[in-house]
Order: structure tokens, then C-alpha cells, then sequence
């Protein structure tokens, strides 16, 4: 296991494998500090900002990383791959269309929290 | 013939990030069989082993996953031509359009549109049969009950959709006046007892074939679930979908709401499938089941009795 993934949000680490991707890496170690949700790249739940360190990436959905987020260093991890150690700051999906029918309060599970934090809303 | 109007759900098409493994996953662990390919659309057209129709389900390669369009059988070319000016005049949907015969391969032509909560469906009438290969005298000639050589879960067919979008009640009114459909479960806001925030519909006697679930989003797409025969198969596929490494969401278990059982999982581009057994024989004349959302947990997962995170925010 080469390479250390560091969460900066809750400071969890782990160790991640140079043909493991950093989500998968996460959920070996029994942490938890990145939501899962599909694990192949489509919906955005374990959407992150690399902070330091170098990594490949696999095809991800552009409908929840836009090109300019990807050159700003926003990744999924469960499509990415580190190259050396790592810091990953968690930023959990938010929907861009967003845009309540009507004048109510009812929220259906939309947004993402975990039991150790609110995600960022920066994106 | 009692079952006239919009049959079935005909087929879905779904965008995938990459052709190669997702067509190891719906070839080789999901089962389905490749009728065609499109080179120049990349497209490829796949169907279930029980469906006489020529394909159900399109895989498109594409940047976004999530789904393209889902398209409904109904009975005949006089119907279709009915239901598509029906469906102009209700003034519910945008986006009119006929696809010309052949742009799916074996198929006539369709009518496309969109409807409130954004999501794109197809009406059509034609589609060229091309059989379940059990007959053995001849096609649906003294048929055995299935055929050799099915790979992997091998569902029966694709069954149905379900979809999260914003104008919940504008698709609710489409399905139902202007398409024929019966409810056959609701779930209400405990608070406003008036305020639908999932509908499960049928055109036939299946508890479902479409559902949607309000969120404030539009065009989005929760899972399509394809038929096994029982539950033993349900856990069959379990294994299967565990033994390839596949990316399970939930299951096996049991839904309160059409009291299907149930396991779900993801494509390799993030799109949930389900496959799933059982529920109930719908009559037009069923009661409506209602849920509300303080019940919420059995209603969806009657076992755990509690909604898992990830199947209400995880969608393509």
C-alpha cells in the first residue's frame, strides 16, 4: 500500500494501493469520511478537491464534474488513482438545477450529510 | 382485448461513460443479449431473454451517464397517431418530435416528447419481433420454458423505470388523463395529506411501470428494474452481482411499496439497476395504496424499515 490518503476535513488517513481507487481505498479501511454512492463515477456523492499530491483520474460523469471543476482539481474518488500521498477535501455533490416546485419545506433526502459533517457547499 | 392504449415500456436508453465494461456488465453479469450495434451513434441495442420484441434496452456512449429517453409499446399505429396529438393538445409536455422508422434499428417510427418533471419519452407502435428462442419446432412452436445459454442474472425483461423530478404533479396528470394510466401507490406528505411526493404507475396489471419521486430536479433517473421469477432468483443474482465485484446499493430485501423483493446495484457508469420478483396483480380498479412519508422506511425497505442515505440522493 504505497501511497497515504489524508481527509482533510476529519483528518482520517489511509493507506491506498497504486491500482486502488481512492474510494475504495477508504471503505477497506473502514472509514468514512467521503460519502459512497455509486462507486463507478456517474452520481458525484464522493466528490472531492485534490489539496496536494499527484494522481490519474478515469472518465467521470461531466454532469456532476464539469470540465473547469477537473482542472481546478475537483475529482471523484472512486475514479481516482494516487500517484504519491494525498489530501483529499471532501466536497459531496450538489446539484446545479436545483429548484423547489413550490412554496414547501418538504426536502426528500436531497442534500448529503454524514454523521461527522456537513459537506462544503462551494461548488 | 382488455389491455389496449400504451402497453409497456418498450426500452430504455441510458448513457454510459464507457461501452467495453458496460457491456460486460449488462452482457456477462446482467445477462441481457446484444441484438445490434450502431457504430456511428455509438450506440448498442440489448434485450432480455423473454422479450419477443427486437431490443429494450440502448446503451449510449456519451460524457454525462443518467438516461436518455424511455419509450412505450402501444397497441397500434392508429393509437400512437391519437396519443401524440392528445399529448400536444393537454399543453403538459414540450419538445415534439417524430423519430423517423429505422433510426432505432427494427423499429417504426416514434413519437418523442418531454414532460414535466424533464424527463424524454417515446411512444411507438412497430417494433419487429424477433422471439425468446425457446420455441423448438419453429418460433413459439412447442416452446420449452427457457432457452440455452443465458449468461449471468438473466432477467426475464425489462420492466420499469423509476425517475426523480420537479413537477411531480403535471407528470401524475399526464400518465393518468392523458395516457391511460392507473395509480396504483402513493406516497403523501404526512403534514399535507394533499401533497404527492412519489406516484407509482401502471398501464397494465404490473403494480408499476413507471414511477416517479419529486425532487427538485428535472430529468433525472433512479434505476431501471428488470423481472425474475422468484425471490430465490432474486438472491441468485446477489451472489452473482457479489461474485463480479459489481456495485451493490442495497439488498437483497423487500420493498413495502409494490412488495417486490429486491436487490440494487450499479452499471459502471453509476446507473442503478434493479432486478427484482413478485408484487401484486394490478386491476384498473384497485384502490390506490397510499404511504406516508413518516413511514417511509418500510414503505421502501420494509426489512431495515429505515431509507438507506444513498437511494434518495444517489442518482445519474
Amino acid at each position: 500500500m504505497p501511497y497515504q490518503v489524508t481527509i482533510v476535513n476529519t483528518g482520517e488517513t489511509f493507506r491506498c494501493g497504486d491500482e486502488v481507487n481512492v474510494l475504495a481505498a477508504m471503505e477497506q479501511a473502514c472509514c468514512h469520511g467521503i460519502p459512497v454512492g455509486c462507486r463507478n463515477g456517474g452520481c458525484g456523492a464522493c466528490k472531492v478537491r485534490i489539496t496536494f499530491g499527484n494522481f490519474n483520474t478515469r472518465k467521470m460523469n461531466r454532469a456532476v464534474v464539469s470540465a473547469t471543476e477537473e482542472a481546478d482539481g475537483c475529482v471523484l474518488a472512486c475514479k481516482t488513482y494516487p500517484r504519491s500521498d494525498i489530501g483529499v477535501h471532501v466536497l459531496g455533490r450538489v446539484w446545479q438545477t436545483a429548484k423547489p416546485p413550490r412554496s414547501t419545506s418538504f426536502s426528500f433526502g436531497f442534500t448529503w450529510t454524514t454523521p461527522t459533517f456537513q459537506p462544503d457547499k462551494e461548488t | 382485448m382488455a389491455l389496449t392504449g400504451v402497453l409497456r415500456p418498450g426500452h430504455v436508453a441510458i448513457r454510459v461513460l464507457e461501452m467495453e465494461p458496460a457491456l460486460k456488465h449488462y452482457i456477462d453479469v446482467l445477462g441481457l443479449i446484444e441484438v445490434a450495434r450502431d457504430k456511428k451513434k455509438k450506440r448498442v441495442f440489448l434485450k432480455a431473454w423473454d422479450e419477443h420484441d427486437h431490443h429494450s434496452v440502448v446503451l449510449r456512449e456519451a460524457d454525462e451517464a443518467g438516461m436518455d429517453y424511455m419509450g412505450w409499446k402501444v397497441d397500434s399505429p392508429a393509437t400512437l397517431k391519437k396519443l401524440a396529438g392528445d399529448i400536444e393538445k393537454s399543453g403538459l409536455c414540450t419538445d415534439f418530435e417524430w423519430v423517423p422508422a429505422g433510426e432505432h434499428p427494427k423499429t417504426g417510427e416514434r413519437f418523442r416528447f418531454t414532460i414535466p418533471t424533464g424527463h424524454v419519452m417515446e411512444l411507438y407502435a412497430e417494433k419487429e419481433y424477433v422471439g425468446n428462442n425457446c420455441g423448438t419446432d419453429g418460433p413459439n412452436i412447442n416452446p420449452d420454458p427457457w432457452p440455452d445459454d443465458l449468461k449471468g442474472v438473466a432477467p426475464s425483461r425489462f420492466d420499469h423505470c423509476l425517475l426523480y423530478g420537479d413537477d411531480l404533479d403535471g407528470t401524475v396528470k399526464l400518465f393518468r388523463e392523458v395516457l391511460g394510466f392507473s395509480l396504483a401507490e402513493q406516497i403523501m406528505t404526512a403534514a399535507d395529506k394533499n401533497f404527492m411526493i412519489g406516484a407509482f404507475l401502471t398501464c397494465s396489471n404490473k403494480a408499476h411501470d413507471v414511477a416517479f419521486i419529486r425532487q427538485p430536479v428535472k430529468g433525472k433517473f433512479h434505476h431501471a428494474s428488470f423481472e425474475l421469477g422468484s425471490w430465490e432468483k432474486v438472491l441468485r443474482a446477489a451472489d452473482i452481482l457479489s461474485r463480479t465485484k459489481t456495485s451493490i446499493d442495497i439488498g437483497p430485501t423487500r420493498h413495502g411499496i409494490t412488495r417486490g423483493e429486491t436487490v440494487y446495484f450499479f452499471d459502471p457508469s453509476g446507473n442503478r439497476n434493479e432486478v427484482f420478483a413478485g408484487g401484486y396483480i394490478h386491476y384498473p380498479d384497485k384502490p390506490a395504496i397510499t404511504w406516508y412519508d413518516e413511514t417511509l422506511g418500510p414503505a421502501i425497505f420494509y426489512h431495515d424499515r429505515q431509507v438507506n442515505e444513498a437511494f434518495l440522493s444517489v442518482f445519474t
